[in-house]
C-alpha cells in the first residue's frame, strides 16, 4: 500500500508529538508504538525510524519489535476495522465460517483493506467474550452470536448493500 | 495508621449506606454484558426513570458470572429482596421501571433469581450451582461499582493491606506459605515460596507485576475480575510489594482488553487519591506505586521471561531459567510475577487467615478455582468452586448440561497447554495434580465444553495452528516441530491422512516437548496427545475412511437436503444461502449445487425445525449415492 506525501507528513508530525512525552529509554518502545498506532491507526515506516532515532537504537530493532507483536499494523486500516475472533470457543461455534463470510462479502483476505479503505479485516485471538461466541469486533464494539445473515445485517448497517441474487464468489460488493 | 484507615472506612460505609435509602439498579456492563447490549439497557433505564420521575440510583457493575443471561439487571427496592433479571431487553427494562419501581409488581416472570434467600423468589443459592459455588475472589463481582473505591472499602477492602502494613513482611510470607496458595496462572507454583525468594534476594530495587495477559483462548476469568473488582487485585499487588520490598509495580494487561485497562487505571488513580498508593501509605512509611503496561498481542508474553523482555522493549522471547525472575527479573532486578487471581486471593487470606483458606479445596490444592465455562454448555459464564470439584458438577450442575439435547463429548481445559478430557473423566475431582495426571492441565481455568458435533482432530489442529502461529521461533523444535505436526493434522482433517500418521504425531510430540525452552513449546503437543489418547478412533476414521464422525471437518462433509423432508413451498434455505447454491428441482424440492456450496451452514440453520431437511453427510461422496437414488 502506497502512502501519500500528506500521510507521511502527518505521520511524522504526530510521532514527533508523541515522542516529546517519552524519555529516551528502550523500555518505552512498546508504549510509544502503541501511542503511534492509537493516533494514526497504524505504525508507518517513517514513524518507526523516528522512534529509533529518539531511543538511540537501530531502526531494524524497532522493525523487529513491531513485526513480532500481533497488535501492530503496518498499513493504514480501513475506516471500519472488522476483527473476527478465532479463539477456541468462537472457532468451535463456527468462527471460521463467519470469517469466510466477511472475506466473501468484502472480497478481501485477512489483513487486507478494501480498495476504498472503508473496511479492513483481521483475526483476533479470544477477546474474552467466549460466552457470546462466535464474536466479531467492529471498531471496538463487540457483536456476539454472529451468524452469516448477521454479517450481512451488520454490513447493511454501514450502508453496504448486498446485491441479492447476483453475487458470485470473489465478486466485489456495491457500496454507497 | 489505623486511624487514617478507619476514617476511610467510615467515609466509605457512609457512601455505601446511602445507596440503600432509595431504589438501586445495577446494570452489568462488563465486556460480556456490553456484547449482549447492556449499554442500551442502561440508557433505557435512565430515560425511563426520568420519564416516571423516579428517584433511584443506577450503577454500572461488573460480571456476576451468569454471562449466559446477559444483559443482567439487579434491582434493590426497599421492602423487596434484591432481585436479578436476566436476558433483559429494552422492553423488560421499561417494565422494571414502570411496574416495579413506579408500581409494586416485581415482574417475577423476568426474574433470574434473588440475591438472598427469601420467601418470594428463589435465590441463586437455591440453584444446583449455588450449592457448589464458593465465591471468594468473585464474591463482590457484579455487586459493586468497580469505579468507586468506597464500595470496595465499605465491604472490607484494603483492610488486609492495613493489617499487613502493621506486621513484618516476614509474617506475610509465613501466612501465605501456610495457606498453601498456589499460583493460578497455570503451573500452580507455591506463591509463598516465590515471594520468599524475592524478599531474600539481594537488591535495593525490586518489582511486582500482575500478569493479566490471559492469552489462553477460551479463558476470560482475569478479564472479568479486572473489570468487576480491580481493587481486589490492586490490594493483593500492594501486599505483595510490601512483602518483598518493592516500590514499583505493574499491571501487564493484554491489548484485547480495553475495558480492563480503563478500569484498572481508574482504580490506581482512586487508590492514590485515597492514600492507599504513593508515598508513606497509611502513614506506615511504606511507599509503592503502580503503572499499567499494555501487552501487544503475543501469547508467549504471558510467560514470565518473555513478559519481562517485552517490558524492556524487546521482542517477547523467553529465556533460560534460572535465574528466575524472583532473583533477576525486570531490568535484572528481583521481580515477583503473579497471575490476577493469585493476587486476588491474597487480601482474603491475610484477612481471614491461612487456616481458613485451607478449609476449602484439597490438601495439595487448597482454596477455590475460578473456571470460565464456554462452548457447548447451557449456562456459559464464570464459576468459583472448591478445588476438587468434579467435572460433572461443573458441566451439569453449574453449566446445566449440554444444549439442544446433544450429548457431552469432552471438555477442553487449560487452553493450548491443556488437553481434552472425555466422558470417563467426568467424575474426576479437578485440581492441579489430578489434571496433569490425566494429561491435561489446570492452565488458567478456561474450559470449553464440546459435544457430539465437535471433531477432536479438528480441535487438536486448531490448537496446533494457534501454538504454531504464536511460537516465538527461538527453539527449532517449537518452530518447526509444531509446523510439521500441524501439516499432518491439516492433512488428516482434509482426508489426506496416511497410515502411520498417528505414530508420527506421537513421536514428534515427544521431540517438541523435549526440544523446547519454555512452556509454550513444552506443552504445545498436549492437545494432540490427549485427543489421540482418548479419541483415537476419530483419527482413524479420518485417515482410513476419509470420514469425519462429528461432521465438522469441512473438506470431509457435504450439505444435503433430504427430498422426503423438504417442504416444497418453503424457501427458507434458498434465501439464506450466500452463494445461491440452492435451487428447486422439477418437483420444487430444493437441491444443493455441490460445486457452488461454500459449506457455511446457513441453510441448515435456516431450515425450519419442523422440517429439519438439511443434513450433513460424511464422506461427501455419499451425496452422489443419495442423489442417484433420489433422482433415479
Ligand atoms: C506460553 C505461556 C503463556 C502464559 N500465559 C500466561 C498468562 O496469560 N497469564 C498468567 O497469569 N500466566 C501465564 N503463564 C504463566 C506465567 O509464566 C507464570 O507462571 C505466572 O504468571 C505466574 O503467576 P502465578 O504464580 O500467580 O501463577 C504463561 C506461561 C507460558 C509458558
Ligand atoms: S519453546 Fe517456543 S515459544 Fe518457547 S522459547 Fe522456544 S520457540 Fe519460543
Ligand atoms: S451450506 Fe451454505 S453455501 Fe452450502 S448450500 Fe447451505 S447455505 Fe448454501
Ligand atoms: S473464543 Fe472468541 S471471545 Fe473467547
Amino acid at each position: 500500500m502506497h502512502l501519500t506525501e500528506e500521510e507521511k507528513k502527518v505521520a511524522l508530525e504526530q510521532t514527533g508529538n508523541i515522542l516529546e512525552s517519552y524519555s529516551r529509554e528502550r523500555g518505552n518502545l512498546i508504549p510509544i508504538l502503541q501511542q503511534v498506532q492509537e493516533k494514526l491507526g497504524y505504525v508507518p515506516l517513517v514513524a518507526m525510524e523516528e522512534v529509533a532515532r529518539h531511543l538511540g537504537m537501530p531502526p531494524v530493532d524497532v522493525y523487529s519489535v513491531a513485526t513480532f507483536y500481533n497488535q501492530f499494523r503496518l498499513i493504514p486500516p480501513g475506516k471500519h476495522q472488522i476483527k473476527v475472533c478465532m479463539g477456541t470457543a468462537c472457532h468451535m461455534k463456527g468462527g471460521n465460517i463467519i470469517l469466510d463470510c466477511w472475506k466473501r462479502r468484502l472480497s478481501i483476505d485477512v489483513n487486507q483493506v478494501t480498495p476504498d479503505r472503508e473496511f479492513s479485516l483481521e483475526r483476533v485471538a479470544c477477546v474474552g467474550c467466549c460466552t457470546m461466541a462466535p464474536v466479531t469486533v467492529i471498531d471496538e464494539e463487540v457483536h456476539g452470536r454472529v451468524t452469516p445473515t448477521r454479517v450481512d445485517g451488520l454490513l447493511f448497517s454501514f450502508g453496504v448493500k448486498i446485491p441479492k441474487g447476483q453475487q458470485k464468489e470473489g465478486e466485489a460488493i456495491g457500496r454507497e | 495508621m489505623t486511624e487514617i484507615f478507619e476514617k476511610l472506612q467510615q467515609k466509605s460505609r457512609a457512601v455505601w449506606q446511602s445507596l440503600r435509602d432509595r431504589p438501586l439498579i445495577l446494570v452489568g456492563t462488563a465486556t460480556c454484558g456490553r456484547a449482549a447490549g447492556a449499554l442500551e439497557i442502561l440508557k433505557v433505564i435512565k430515560e425511563e426513570l426520568v420519564k416516571h420521575g423516579i428517584d433511584a440510583q443506577v450503577l454500572e457493575v461488573g460480571c456476576m458470572g451468569h454471562c449466559y443471561a446477559e444483559p443482567l439487571v439487579t434491582v434493590y427496592k426497599p421492602g423487596f429482596p434484591p432481585i436479578s433479571y436476566g436476558y433483559v431487553t429494552a422492553g423488560i427494562a421499561g417494565r422494571l421501571v414502570e411496574d416495579f419501581l413506579a408500581g409494586d409488581d416485581p415482574c417475577l416472570e423476568f426474574a433470574l433469581a434473588a440475591l438472598e434467600a427469601n420467601d418470594m423468589v428463589p435465590a441463586l443459592t437455591d440453584f444446583p450451582r449455588g450449592m457448589i459455588e464458593r465465591p471468594i475472589i468473585l464474591d463482590k463481582c457484579g455487586l459493586i461499582d468497580p469505579e468507586q473505591i468506597e464500595h470496595y472499602i465499605a465491604l472490607g477492602g484494603y483492610a488486609a493491606l492495613a493489617t499487613a502494613l502493621a506486621r513484618e513482611p516476614g509474617w506475610v510470607v509465613e501466612e501465605i506459605k501456610a495457606s498453601g496458595l498456589r499460583g493460578r496462572g497455570g503451573a500452580g507454583f507455591p506463591t509463598g515460596r516465590k515471594w520468599e525468594t524475592c524478599r531474600l534476594a539481594p537488591g535495593e530495587e525490586k518489582y511486582v507485576i500482575c500478569n493479566a495477559d490471559e492469552g489462553d483462548p477460551g479463558a476470560f476469568m482475569d478479564r472479568a475480575i479486572l473489570e468487576s473488582n480491580p481493587h481486589e487485585v490492586l490490594e493483593g499487588l500492594a501486599i505483595a510489594a510490601y512483602t518483598v520490598g518493592a516500590r514499583r509495580g505493574y499491571f501487564y494487561i493484554r491489548a484485547e482488553y480495553p475495558l480492563a485497562v480503563e478500569r484498572v487505571k481508574k482504580a490506581i488513580e482512586q487508590a492514590r487519591r485515597a492514600g492507599l498508593l504513593g508515598t508513606n501509605i497509611l502513614g506506615s512509611g511504606f511507599s509503592f506505586d503502580v503503572d499499567v503496561f499494555q501487552g501487544s498481542g503475543a501469547f508467549v508474553c504471558g510467560e514470565e521471561t518473555a513478559l519481562i523482555a517485552s517490558m524492556e522493549g524487546e521482542p517477547g522471547l523467553p529465556r533460560h531459567r534460572p535465574p528466575f525472575p524472583a532473583t533477576a527479573g525486570l531490568r535484572g532486578r528481583p521481580t515477583v510475577i503473579n497471575n490476577v487471581k493469585t493476587l486476588a486471593y491474597v487480601p482474603h487470606i491475610i484477612e481471614r487467615g491461612a487456616q481458613w483458606f485451607r478449609e476449602t479445596g484439597t490438601a495439595g490444592s487448597p482454596g477455590t478455582a475460578v473456571f470460565a465455562l464456554a462452548g457447548k454448555v447451557i449456562n456459559t459464564g464464570l464459576a468459583e468452586v472448591p478445588m476438587g470439584t468434579t467435572l460433572r458438577q461443573l458441566v451439569y450442575d453449574v453449566g446445566s448440561g449440554i444444549p439442544k439435547g446433544k450429548s457431552f463429548k469432552a471438555v477442553q481445559i487449560g487452553g493450548p497447554s491443556g488437553g481434552c478430557l472425555p466422558e470417563a473423566a467426568l467424575d474426576m475431582p479437578i485440581d492441579f495434580d489430578s489434571l496433569s495426571q490425566a494429561g491435561a492441565m489446570m492452565g488458567s481455568g478456561g474450559m470449553v465444553i464440546l459435544d457430539e458435533d465437535d471433531c477432536m482432530v479438528e480441535i487438536a489442529r486448531f490448537f496446533l495452528d494457534f501454538t504454531q502461529k504464536e511460537s516465538c521461533g527461538k527453539c527449532t523444535m517449537c518452530r518447526l516441530g509444531t509446523r510439521q505436526m500441524l501439516d499432518i493434522l491439516e492433512a488428516i482433517t482434509k482426508g489426506q491422512g496416511r497410515p502411520g500418521d498417528i505414530e508420527l504425531l506421537l513421536e514428534l510430540a515427544e521431540d517438541v516437548k523435549s526440544g523446547s525452552l519454555c512452556g509454550l513449546g513444552k506443552t504445545a503437543p498436549n492437545p494432540v496427545l490427549s485427543t489421540i489418547r482418548y479419541f483415537r478412533d476419530e483419527y482413524e476414521a479420518h485417515i482410513k475412511e476419509r470420514r469425519c464422525p462429528a461432521l465438522m471437518c469441512r473438506e470431509l462433509i457435504a450439505y444435503y437436503i433430504l427430498p422426503e423432508k423438504c417442504e416444497r413451498s418453503c424457501d427458507a434455505c434458498v434465501g439464506s444461502c450466500p452463494v445461491e447454491a440452492i435451487y428447486p428441482n422439477e418437483d420444487r424440492i430444493k437441491v444443493i449445487d455441490q460445486q457452488k456450496c461454500v459449506k457455511c451452514a446457513s441453510c441448515l440453520e435456516a431450515c425450519p425445525p419442523q422440517y429439519k431437511a438439511v443434513i450433513k453427510l460424511s464422506p461427501p461422496e455419499l451425496v452422489a449415492e443419495r442423489g442417484a437414488t433420489n433422482r433415479g
